[in-house]
């Protein structure tokens, strides 16, 4: 592989509002370095992709965001949300990861019924209203496209839709906590063309109401659907700027290589 | 500060249910520790009084041959002489161990190897059946059938270290088995491949290849047959006499550690020197069963296969 | 010899072994079944034991066995439950937790017999417990906890990662993700866990002839207050299981029909056995299958 120097950066920030942004965010698992300060800002109801090569980071860093990595690594930085950093050991945690929700690469719908896939959580956030549910539960499922192949069996299992339902599925059980932003993690990475297609259509439509980061392998679906790319390399953002700038006219080598699959 | 912000950074219904779930877990895995320590604790601290209260000599308890707690010799010491127990428990733990791996190995081959499908749908439920038969049961079927059919053989009363072997035999038979054939799945597919492709014949595979290669854990399920077959009470209680004397033969009757224990510890005194003597047996169980496990760790640490 | 003669030879041998081994399973099983059956009858299980005359029962080791079974998974298995989840959620990868496994192990591999005495020396007599259902309950959960915490921890990790993850990231706490989504998904393998564990703990005895005794006094089954000394269901008295009986009766030879006594309870022991074991199996699969909407 070309070594580039990764200490060469061109990175942006976005002149409009900030739903989340993050300085020197680094993360180590146990002594190894896997995140070499990050900084970076979202903007507020856009979709920001983060690119970039298996083991550039760019999973390690979205997984920081809403502390999921708090178990396995140590994360240290600033992460800024709504003037206060969450990546502090005071914050609670689990108040964060209710505004800040995410959906995974593999589908990991509950081993429960679609209708209780999605209330489990709104319930033991202490919404007991039937009605409230049933609201929340029909609202979710149509905002992520799921609501008219699923709407007359809502208590079978959810183990026996498909692939592309089931992910769909996840977000609509992010979406009906009414987080503030999601986090995707590569989520059409099992997906088949046509169920990616309905994805990215749904994920398009959400941004009326949610700021979107996703990390994707797929260069065509970051310039398909995201306003603001990052482009990640061995733990180091190297170039972050809209996304039409990052695929037509990058600044920085490394990322010109990418783009254009010169790349390794 | 807004609402949410308040929120972010004060404790919430979810961080109380997580710090009761730690207290919970917590509080039940100090509850196990807590009861191995004082298992340990209290099983030592009776076996030892033989030692410190009573003054035996630890030597002298160890090789004496003449086991009558209640009574002195003719020196004015009193008679704790253990190697009858040691000797028959070591007996019958080896002997059964001996004749049940070349059974429980071949059966292992034929479920793996040989004939997965019929070892499958017939064998495995049988051994994992038998695993599960109470070893009263076992017993009851050694004091009915075995002990008989030695008495007619060889005469005597019939009791003594064969019936015992036979009994241990059959118990710790499964249990070999089963662990025997895990080890053998353990063993990649490719190893056996690879011996086949190069024209070595089945055996010659199962022989030079297989077993070495399941070599570590084939001698772990042995040991755990035979830390089964050394702490098994009730079973060997009934065929086995339990007379505190010396085997001479196979067929003479004579007691191990454990029958001498479960016989007679209801019949004395706590605190008194036939007591404590009977405590000091289940102490050298005890210390036994640590060298199991201890023989365990050990070749299961030294025969992972590097694949 | 040739390699395919020795490879011929070695072959036979080996199916020779399993023959024997065939052989004597079939005589085993065969043995306590045709020479039990005969002795069950509705008046075996019904009718009190009879020390020193024949044509006893086992009504009540066959109530007590239950009893304490049910009484032992009761106190197990929580603790069990609770342990398995320290284990598996909880425990760093470190020497604290290297420690208690060990400790768990070590509990696991010591000889019933000696649990059983540890039972006695602390609760029959220190605790002056006395011979009684509660001091075998406790006993038999020392000998019960090691397996079913490792069988308990092992289906809690066969639950993928990736619902735990599901969980946390919906701002649930750990403990609410564990009890609501990664315990019921487990549930069957924790079940058949328990039920194989049930098995073990009704056919053991040696745990029992000093913690919950050797007699079986004769108990009132129709007073359901626990604390009256004549309930059947008053956990302080003395209660010899099924197990216990059939060792006592052999042991002791006094009571005339011994051996057909012996042959009728280990017949029913074989066969509530049979039942837990199927039982296991049948209640997994179904639970799995209903889990995962029959596909």
């Amino acid at each position: 592989m070309q070594s580039y120097n990764l200490n060469e950066t061109h990175i942006v920030t976005p002149d409009e509002e900030i739903a989340l942004s993050t300085h020197q965010l680094q993360v180590f698992y146990g002594s190894n370095h896997s995140m070499t300060d990050a900084s970076l800002s979202f903007p507020r109801f856009q979709i920001t992709a983060l690119i970039g090569a298996s083991g550039s980071g760019k999973s390690t860093y979205l997984r920081s965001l809403n502390r999921m990595n708090d178990r396995i690594a140590t994360v240290k930085g600033e992460i800024m949300y709504r003037h206060t950093d969450i990546n502090s050991r005071k914050v609670n945690v689990f108040e964060v990861r209710k505004h800040i929700g995410m959906v995974f690469q593999k589908p990991n719908p509950f081993a429960k019924s679609i209708y209780d896939n999605i209330t489990f959580a709104l319930k033991a956030a202490g919404l007991t209203n039937k009605k409230v549910l049933d609201d929340r539960v029909e609202s979710s499922l149509k905002e992520a496209a799921l609501w008219d192949e699923v709407k007359d069996d809502l208590h079978k299992s959810a183990l026996s839709l498909s692939g592309g339902q089931q992910q769909r599925l996840c977000i609509a059980r992010a979406i009906a906590m009414q987080p503030d932003i999601l986090l995707l993690d590569e989520p059409a990475s099992a997906l088949d063309p046509i169920s990616t297609a309905k994805l990215e259509m749904t994920l398009k439509n959400l941004t009326e109401k949610y700021t979107i980061i996703i990390v994707t392998h797929n260069m065509q679906q970051a310039s398909r659907i995201s306003t603001y790319t990052a482009f990640f390399h061995l733990g180091h953002v190297i170039e972050y700027d809209k996304t039409e700038t990052i695929f037509q006219t990058p600044q920085i080598q490394a990322t010109r290589d990418y783009v254009t699959g010169h790349f390794g | 500060m807004d609402e949410i912000q308040k929120k972010l950074v004060s404790p919430s219904k979810a961080s109380h249910e997580d710090i009761l779930g730690r207290i919970i877990s917590y509080t039940c895995i100090a509850a196990i520790i807590i009861l191995v320590v004082s298992i340990l604790y209290f099983i030592t601290s009776r076996g030892i009084a033989t030692f410190t209260n009573d003054h035996v000599n630890l030597w002298r308890f160890l090789s004496g041959t003449d086991w009558n707690p209640g009574s002195l010799d003719a020196k004015g010491n009193p008679q704790v002489g253990a190697l009858p127990m040691i000797v028959t428990s070591f007996s019958v733990t080896v002997l059964a161990a001996l004749v049940a791996t070349p059974f429980a190995i071949a059966v292992a081959l034929f479920m793996t190897d040989i004939a997965p499908k019929t070892g499958a749908r017939f064998l495995q439920p049988v051994i994992e059946l038998l695993v599960g038969i109470p070893s009263v049961v076992y017993g009851f079927i050694g004091l009915t059938v075995i002990v008989p059919a030695i008495r007619q053989l060889f005469g005597g009363t019939g009791s003594g270290i064969l019936a015992g072997t036979i009994v241990l035999f059959v118990m710790v038979l499964p249990t070999i088995t089963s662990l025997s054939v895990d080890a053998l799945k353990a063993v990649p597919g490719y190893f056996r491949s690879a011996s086949l492709a190069l024209g070595a014949t089945r055996f010659q595979t199962i022989y030079k290849v297989l077993l070495r290669a399941a070599m570590p854990r084939l001698l772990t399920a042995i040991i755990f047959g035979m830390a089964r077959a050394f702490g098994e009470a009730l079973a060997v209680q009934m065929v086995i006499g339990n007379a505190a004397l010396m085997p001479h033969n196979l067929i003479t009757p004579t007691s191990t550690l454990t029958s001498q224990l479960t016989t007679n510890i209801g019949n004395t005194i706590m605190g008194t020197l036939p007591n404590n003597a009977l405590w000091s047996l289940a102490l050298i169980l005890l210390l036994m069963s640590l060298v199991f496990n201890l023989l365990i760790r050990f070749i299961g640490k030294r025969g992972t296969i590097n694949s | 010899m040739t390699p395919h003669q020795t490879d011929r030879v070695a072959t036979q041998i080996i199916n020779l072994l399993v023959a024997v081994v065939v052989l004597i399973l079939l005589f085993l099983l065969g043995d306590i079944i045709i020479s039990g059956l005969p002795h069950i009858s509705w008046h075996f299980l019904t009718s009190p034991s009879s020390s020193f005359s024949a044509g006893g029962g086992i009504r009540d080791q066959l109530f007590n066995s239950l009893y304490l079974l049910v009484l032992t998974l009761v106190i197990s298995f929580p603790l069990a439950l609770g342990a398995a989840i320290y284990l598996s959620e909880y425990a760093g990868n470190n020497w604290f937790t290297g420690l208690i496994r060990t400790a768990i192990e070590v509990l696991s591999s010591l000889p019933s017999v000696v649990v059983g005495l540890f039972g006695y020396l602390l609760f029959v007599i220190s605790f002056h417990l006395g011979f009684s259902i509660l001091s075998g309950a406790i006993a038999l959960t020392f000998f019960n906890l090691p397996l079913l915490v490792r069988s308990i921890e092992g289906s809690l990790h066969a639950v993928p990662d990736s619902q735990r993850e599901a969980g946390i990231a919906l701002g649930l706490s750990n403990w609410r993700t564990i009890r609501g989504i990664i315990l019921p998904a487990a549930l069957p393998g924790i079940l058949t866990g328990i039920i194989l564990s049930a098995g073990r703990v009704f056919g053991e005895a040696a745990a029992l002839i000093y913690t919950a005794g050797q007699s079986a006094p004769i108990v009132d089954y129709t007073n359901w207050n626990p604390v009256d000394s004549n309930s059947f269901l008053n956990p302080m008295r003395p209660a010899e299981t099924l197990a216990v009986h059939i060792w006592k009766v052999n042991t002791e030879g006094v009571t005339p029909d011994a051996v057909s006594i012996s042959a009728g309870a280990s017949a029913v022991l074989i066969i509530v056995i049979l039942i837990f074991n199927f039982g296991a199996r049948a209640i997994g699969n179904h639970l799995y299958k209903n889990m995962t909407g029959g596909k």
